[in-house]
């Protein structure tokens, strides 16, 4: 802060060893923010007879994979079901999306307004609200605990966050070259295919992505149209695994790292969708 | 999202977008009226299964919740569909309710305390993260993580970590000769533990947010704030903060619709108890309607409603801070 002041000769060595301190305070509150992280993985490798010790094992001594061999032979179906669910609702928050998105961004329709109005509306009611609207209609039409129920419902978590991002990001294609396209002959439908959707690659992985991590998640929807039937996510499983008041935290917390991976692994590899996901709605630059 | 789980709403990317192109002038917005009618039409068949899809899933689902709260509902009639038009006869039965009241101010404690924290954490935060120093990038992405972990990971591990007899906060505790304190299960700390869990999950979010706009403040402001001798609260106080107001008005609006709607964490730690003494409309209304054997998904879906019309009445309010941003 001060190195403005001081003479240019001393000005890097300062600023070598403040960056230092910085650092090592980054990375101090880092392993503060992910303790619990931490604490996950530790619990998930410690053994039944050691759940209870007092104090805890800091770190996972006597380590064991019990926790994960009882992933492995309970919560595979769950798992399975989350992923296809997870699939089905990226395909179908897509494919209503992106059409959308060009009309809204490239079509301008009379009463598009009106439409995007209702979209960012629809994000602000509760889920709990949708999950009572939907049981009710699920029930009347027999597509309770069923998979393409809970697809839709999932979907409804990410569709309006996808056509604004998709209507933001098509905005973006110059005009010139969907005139050039009309000119070449090619129909609306041609030009969406052919040109509009190939150049929104990014935003089709930013929605996909969070298009299948909000379905992953989905606990209020599983738990009251997916509950006690045949294909129940892997939410519903973590839960139910704490509600029989089970004891073996170990293979719950390895449920629960297991459950962690998808968005583990996309904060790897997708990083830069994930932060341009988060921040592209609140600021304006 | 999802708790703070859903993510903000994109309308100011693509006004910003937008605005440059078209908004700036009036002329240009009467040029896009004038599109000729088969493009028109194009536009709304590319728009047609959005809006059906709207009215079918969202729109429909609301009427039947707004149907659900006006009528008085058994399951055999939940079924049947034949239930009597009992007109306001939930709400009053809600209103009335003792848990009313401590279910209002649990939700107004947790939503204020939560935000409070998790924007001043954030901010903080975000300005140290900031400055430049090796690892920035790296430790700023990694403190996202707990905003992407499913709820319900993060729920049950902080359910184990505050456990009363073997939770790593207690043991923790006990070295530093505290008493254990019952977390989870004595009404007088089930609502701080939900907050304190829910501001861990909400942190990442303000983090990210903010920090992104503390980058568009010019950096000369700085340099020349810094050559005129303010020191670094000076310059925090007089430059970071009142630049950053519009950011942080957005962040904390949608904080607000985002907390006030928070679900399955309360549910997963606690189930709003003991004794109600965590309990929030949003767990209240799922358990009214889902929690008991008996349903009551009458008042359910009435506490419910109070919770959209409390978020289109934030709604709207984002709509008009955001307008006068733009016309600012």
């Amino acid at each position: 802060m001060t190195s403005l002041m001081t003479a240019p000769s001393t000005h890097r060595r300062r600023r070598g060893r403040a960056g230092w301190w910085k650092t090592a305070t980054g990375l101090l509150l880092t392993t503060v923010m992910l303790f619990p992280v931490y604490w996950m993985l530790n619990v998930s490798f410690t053994r039944d007879q050691d759940m209870r010790k007092s104090p805890p094992d800091w770190f996972p001594v006597h380590g064991t994979l019990d926790g994960y061999r009882a992933v492995l032979d309970q919560q595979l179906p769950y798992l399975a079901t989350s992923l296809v669910i997870g699939l089905g609702t990226v395909v179908l928050t897509v494919a209503l999306s992106a059409p959308a998105g060009y009309a809204l961004a490239k079509l301008r329709p009379r009463g598009g307004g009106v439409i995007g109005f209702l979209f960012l509306v629809a994000q602000m009611i509760p889920g709990i609200i949708m999950a009572m609207g939907f049981y009710a209609i699920y029930l009347s039409l027999g597509l309770l605990q069923s998979v393409p129920g809970l697809i839709v419902a999932d979907s409804t978590l990410a569709v309006p966050f996808a056509v604004l991002i998709f209507t933001a990001f098509m905005s973006g294609i110059p005009g010139e070259l969907l005139q050039a396209a009309k000119t070449d002959g090619a129909g609306a439908l041609r030009t969406f295919w052919y040109v509009v959707l190939p150049m929104s690659r990014n935003a089709v992985v930013t929605v996909s992505l969070f298009a299948f991590l909000w379905s992953w998640s989905d606990f209020v929807f599983a738990s009251t149209l997916a509950n006690g039937g045949a294909h129940e996510p892997i939410t519903l499983g973590i839960y139910q695994y704490i509600g029989n008041n089970n004891q073996e935290w170990n293979a719950i917390m390895a449920t629960a790292v297991v459950a962690s991976l998808p968005a583990t692994v996309i904060l790897v590899l997708a990083q830069r969708y994930v932060a341009a996901g988060v921040t592209a709605g609140a600021v304006k630059d | 999202m999802n708790r703070t789980t859903q993510l903000p709403d994109r309308r100011p990317v693509r006004e910003r977008k937008g605005a440059a192109a078209t908004a700036a002038s009036p002329r240009a917005r009467t040029a896009t009226r004038r599109r000729p009618r088969s493009q028109q039409w194009a536009a709304w068949a590319f728009l047609a299964p959005v809006t059906v899809y709207l009215a079918l899933f969202y729109a429909y689902p609301l009427y039947r919740n707004v149907d659900l709260s006006l009528r008085n509902y058994t399951v055999r009639s939940f079924v049947q569909g034949n239930a009597p038009f009992t007109g306001l006869q939930n709400y009053r039965t809600v209103f009335d309710d003792p848990a009313f009241g401590p279910a209002l101010m649990h939700t107004v404690v947790f939503t204020a305390v939560c935000l409070f924290f998790q924007y001043a954490i954030g901010l903080a935060l975000a300005v140290f993260f900031n400055q430049h120093f090796r690892l920035s990038a790296t430790l700023r992405a990694l403190f996202l993580v707990p905003w992407l972990l499913p709820l319900i990971v993060s729920a049950s591990t902080w359910s184990w970590m505050l456990n009363s007899d073997s939770g790593v906060v207690n043991s923790a505790l006990h070295a530093f000769g505290i008493d254990p304190v019952n977390w989870l299960t004595s009404p007088s700390w089930s609502l701080t533990s939900v907050i304190i869990a829910n501001i861990w999950i909400g942190v990442p979010f303000n983090l990210v947010v903010l920090h992104s706009g503390l980058q568009s403040i010019p950096r000369s402001l700085y340099e020349a704030a810094a050559l005129d001798g303010a020191g670094a609260w000076r310059r925090f106080r007089h430059i970071t903060f009142p630049l950053l107001r519009p950011v942080s008005a957005i962040t904390l609006l949608l904080g607000l619709v985002y907390t006030l709607k928070v679900f399955d964490i309360i549910w997963i730690m606690t189930k709003g108890g003991p004794a109600d003494s965590s309990t929030t409309f949003a767990t209240w209304s799922y358990r009214l309607g889902f929690g008991n054997l008996l349903p009551a998904f009458g008042p359910g879906a009435a506490v419910g409603n109070l919770l959209v019309v409390a978020a289109l009445v934030l709604g709207l309010v984002y709509l008009r801070v955001q307008r006068k941003q733009y016309a600012s």
